[in-house]
Formats: structure tokens, sequence, C-alpha cells
């Protein structure tokens, strides 16, 4: 075993001091390869940290949602529709919802205002997401003013800002008291923007949702799987137009790094000739080929990795965030919670590393078989 | 020690272009001696070489080293036989451009799996006996011609083998460069080891260290003579 890690240690020596005499061939091809890794991962990895997003948001959300619809659109829901789903059996409680959003003039930005569920908090009191907090430099106790419905001017307190699992829904929220609620958006009393079903049996949550739309049927049901699909798709959709825009890209690194690997110049032809008259075996020409491919594709691909990590969580995905954030969805900036799928990091790197690895070796193994007496007819 | 045995080499065999490089040679070279193979281009000096050398295998025919016939082994135990038994002098010298002038004396022992230290250790002491200690670290391509000679040198010798092949080793050197090299062959006849030339070179073949000389002419032996 000693003698083989010796051996090893002596191939990855020379394969070293191979590669740095083609500096400029193979490090223009590990940043051309580095960075088609940082593209493909910073995709992957956003999409993904954005489910998770999702997921930590609706984790938490009732099984049904009930909206009012009238005409196609969404609409208050009278509270005393919340009594009627009561009594349907099975339905454990029942609540109505206040939330809308601010669009705030001063930064272009979009909040969302809800009613907090903390009865702590008193009149002319509000919480405030740390993206807001970080846009309008607004701290605890500052006071923050937001534009009514009637035209005038509403000045909250800052109780303090508050720390979620998730940024997206921390990020741009307003929580406030349900009075304060009314007062800023005109809502009347005795409505909400939508009501939330909790179902005792999860089995049952089809069947009530059904029996919500026959009594009820100028009502919308929306079940808590429907809405994680739907977020599944959103994001999956996005994920895939970006690929297959960078698809183009993808496909001339592959061509260049095939003809990069598999073409063995008369040079490198030579050399396995003479290493094999030396005393090489074919084995050990192929090892060393091995260490090449592997050296350069496998630091790519950490570096790459390492950069996406970076560019998605750390500044917020910058470079895609046009197509993959879309507008005013999740508006104002927010810093993306870290999580990476050990699974797609496994298929990013063997179909990444892997096939240049073995497109270094292939036509190395043709040369390597080659009658070592050949460097003796030069 | 090396005995040839009815020795037959044919490429291309077949083919339109079939050529019998060596044709029905019987050799028997005596070991601890220099022995030169003598003869112009294409009488299959090299090839008889390489085949000594167990670089390729004969069409038909023999090859018996130190009392064991090597011609049926398979192809790793023919290249652990080359690494460990045979040193090879090429005529360009063929050292790997762009690496350094230690590498390329360790190279031919990286596959043994050695201690690297050591291994440099020995290296060194090599490159220092030719007067290169001061070049390790140099590229190869920075080397005067006798220079990348004498490192050629030092690489044949870095696994310690017992016969050392040389072909036509003084084609790029001048007359001083020639004698220093056949001094060097002397020097290991000397330390024990046998030294196989092909040549057709006068100050080789006529060099005094030459124990024997081997005339050859389109793959055949003309007649085997001692050296003055």
């Amino acid at each position: 075993m000693r003698r083989w890690i010796e051996k090893q240690r002596c191939l990855l020596d020379f394969t070293l001091s191979s590669l740095l005499r083609r500096k400029g061939k193979n490090i223009a091809l590990a940043v051309v390869y580095t960075l088609i890794v940082f593209t493909l991962a910073s995709v992957m990895m956003f999409t993904q940290a954005l489910k998770k997003e999702a997921s930590l948001i609706l984790r938490e959300t009732p099984e049904i949602l009930v909206q009012k619809l009238a005409a196609g659109r969404h609409d208050l829901i009278p509270l005393s529709y919340a009594s009627r789903i009561g009594q349907i059996r099975g339905v454990a409680e029942v609540k109505g919802r206040l939330w809308g959003y601010y669009f705030d003039p001063v930064m272009g930005a979009n909040y969302t205002v809800m009613v907090s569920e903390d009865p702590s908090l008193d009149e002319g009191e509000i919480l405030v997401g740390k993206g807001i907090s970080r846009l309008r430099q607004v701290y605890k106790s500052n006071i923050l003013s937001f534009r009514g419905c009637d035209g005038n001017y509403l000045a909250f307190k800052i109780k303090g800002t508050f720390e979620a699992e998730s940024e997206i829904i921390a990020s741009d929220l307003v929580l406030c008291s349900e009075s304060d609620f009314r007062r800023l958006f005109g809502t009347p009393g005795g409505y909400a923007t939508d009501l939330t079903v909790k179902v005792k049996n999860r089995k049952e949550i089809p069947t009530i949702a059904a029996k919500i739309l026959q009594i009820l049927p100028d009502t919308r049901p929306i079940r808590r799987d429907e809405i994680l699909r739907t977020y599944d798709a959103v994001f999956d959709w996005r994920g895939g137009i970006l690929l297959a825009v960078l698809a183009g890209a993808v496909l001339a690194f592959i061509i260049f790094a095939w003809d990069r690997a598999a073409g063995l110049s008369a040079e490198e032809r030579r050399e396995i000739g003479i290493l094999k008259a030396i005393g090489w075996e074919t084995a050990d020409v192929l090892q060393m080929k091995f260490w090449e491919g592997l050296t350069i594709s496998l630091s790519s691909f950490l570096l790459g990795i390492l950069l996406a990590y970076g560019h998605v969580h750390f500044f917020s995905a910058g470079l895609f965030e046009p197509v993959l954030k879309g507008w005013s969805v999740l508006y104002p900036k927010f810093k993306l919670v870290p999580y990476v799928d050990p699974y797609q990091v496994a298929t990013l790197f063997f179909f990444t590393v892997m096939p240049y690895t073995v497109a270094t070796i292939v036509p190395s193994w043709r040369a390597a078989t080659i009658d070592p007496d050949s460097v003796m007819r030069y | 020690m090396i005995e040839l045995v009815d020795i037959k080499k044919v490429f291309n065999a077949g083919k339109p272009n079939e050529l019998t490089a060596v044709d029905g040679v019987n050799l028997g070279i005596e070991a601890r001696q220099i022995t030169v193979l003598k003869g112009p281009s294409g009488s299959g000096k090299t090839t008889l070489l390489s085949l000594v050398g167990c670089m390729a295998r004969p069409t038909a025919g023999r090859i018996i080293l130190q009392g064991r016939e090597i011609t049926s082994l398979p192809e790793r135990f023919l290249t652990a036989m080359r690494r460990r038994c045979f040193g090879f002098i090429f005529q360009q010298f063929n050292l790997l451009k762009g690496i350094s002038v230690l590498e390329n004396v360790m190279l031919p022992a990286y596959p043994n799996g050695e201690n690297y230290g050591a291994l440099r250790e020995r290296a060194m002491g090599l490159l220092a006996m030719f007067n290169l200690g001061a070049k390790a670290e140099a590229r190869v391509e920075w080397l005067s011609g006798g220079e990348a000679q004498r490192v050629a040198i030092a690489r044949a010798l870095v696994n310690n083998p017992g016969v050392i092949i040389a072909d036509e080793p003084t084609a790029h050197l001048d007359s001083r460069l020639s004698r220093e090299f056949m001094a060097y062959m002397q020097s290991f006849k000397a330390a024990g080891k046998t030294v196989i030339i092909a040549s057709h070179d006068p100050l080789v073949y006529e060099s005094p260290a030459v124990d024997r000389i081997v005339d050859m002419r389109d793959g055949r032996l003309i007649a085997p003579g001692a050296a003055a």
C-alpha cells in the first residue's frame, strides 16, 4: 500500500509539472471549465434555495386557504363565511387573515403588510423585516410613515425587526395591529383578505375543500400541496429557461474540452513513447493521464461550486436576478438561506468531472499501447 | 549473459511494405563487456538493440537473459524487466522538455513506488557525479549538447541497471564529447555493467574501451570479431 501511495505521489508530482508546461492552454481550459460549473451550479443552487425557502414558508401555512372570488378575481371575504366553514365536520379551526401590499414610492419597493397574531403589538406599533430595515435604514424605536388609502400619512413606531428561517417572508414584511391595518388600507370591518382552515385529519383535506366549494360557490379553496406544486413549477421553469439559454455555452465547452482532452498532440504521443521506453507500463501512463484530467476537472469543479455558493448566498445571485426572481415578485432584496442539495452536486460532478477525465484517458490509452521501440525509430 | 537464438524481426508482416529488419541472428553478449553493433543505416542495429532491451518482441527466435527466456513473457513483466535491468541512452537523448533536469533523471524510477525523498537524493547524487548538480532545477531545453547527453546517461543509471543500451549515442556530439562518452562507458564497464552500443562512428567502435564489435548488414551478422 505504501508503495502504491509513493507511486501515486510521484505520478501526481510529474502530472503537475506536466500541466505547468502547457500553462496558458491549461489555465484557459480551467477558467472556461470553472465558468461553466459556476453557471450551472449557480442556477442549480439558486433554484434549490428558492424551493427550500418556499417549503419553509409553506411548512407553517394552514392546510386550506379560502379566497372569495368576484368576477374571477380575488376579493375580500366576509367573516361570516368562517362560521359556515367551521360547521363542516373535520374542520379544526377557521381564521380570517388580513394582509396586503404597500408600494413605497420613496424606495420603489413593495412591502407585504400583515396583521400580527401577536396580541402584544399595540396600536401604532409595527414589526419590520430585515429587508425593509436595510432599505429604509430604520431600526427599533424609529418612526416609519405609510401613506394611507385616504391620502393621509400614518406614523408607526418600530417595535423591532424579526428573525425568521426564510428571508423571503421576513425581508419585506410589515406586521401591524388589526385596527392599524384597517385604517391604512380602508378594509371594512367584518371582512378579511382570506380565511385559513386547519383540518383535523390530513386525509380529509380534499373532501373538506370540495365541501367548502359546495356550500360557498363564490370561493376558491387552495390546498397547501397545490401551492407547493406551483412554487416548484415556477422555480423549475425559470431554472429551465436559463439552462436552455446556457445550453449553447455548455455545448461549446464540451466541444472545446473534448478537443483539448481527446486530441493528443504529436509531442504528447512522443512523450508517452519515451515514458514507455524508459520503463513505464501502459497502466502507469494511464494513471498519469487520469491524474491530469482529474487535476483540471476537479479543481475547476470545486472552484466553480465555491464561486457559485458565494454568488447565490452572499451576492443574492446578482447575475441571474432578472431572469430567476422575476419582477416585483420577490421585492425588495433578500438573502437566501444557504441550502445545497448533495444529490444535485453529485449529479453535476458526474456530468462534468467524469466525462472530462474519461476523455483524457481514452486517447492516451490508444497512444500508451504503442510499442515502446517507436521512440528508437525517430 | 544475453543470448539471442535465431532472432528474426519483420515489420508490417503480410503487407506490401513488409520489411525484415533482423534476419536469423544468433549472438551471445558477454556480461561486463562493451559490445558495439556496427553497420550502416538500415543494417538492423537499432532493431536488434530494441529486441535485446525488451522494447519489442521478435517475430521468431528466443532471447535468453541471465538464463531466463524472456520472449514469451507478458507485457507487464517485460516492462518491469526493461525498467530494472536496462538503462537506455537514445540517439536524440529523448529528454522531456519543459520539466527540470532532476525530474527527467527521476522519471524511470517513478513506477517503482520508491520513497520520493530517497529517489530524489539518488538522482541528485547521479547529477553530482556528472557535474550537473547546479543544473538540477534547470529545464532540459536550456542545456548544451554535452549536458543533455550527461543527463540522458544519469537517467539511464537511476534504476541501477546491469545493462546500458546506447543507440547511436555520439551521432549529435563532437569528437571531444564522443570521447568523453566512451570514457563514461569504460567506467561503467569497470563498475561491472554490461554496455551494448549501436554505432557506425569510428570514435566509438575504434575506442580501446570496446571489447567486441559485431558487424551487421541487411539484418544479418557479417562476422563477429574482437576489437583491437
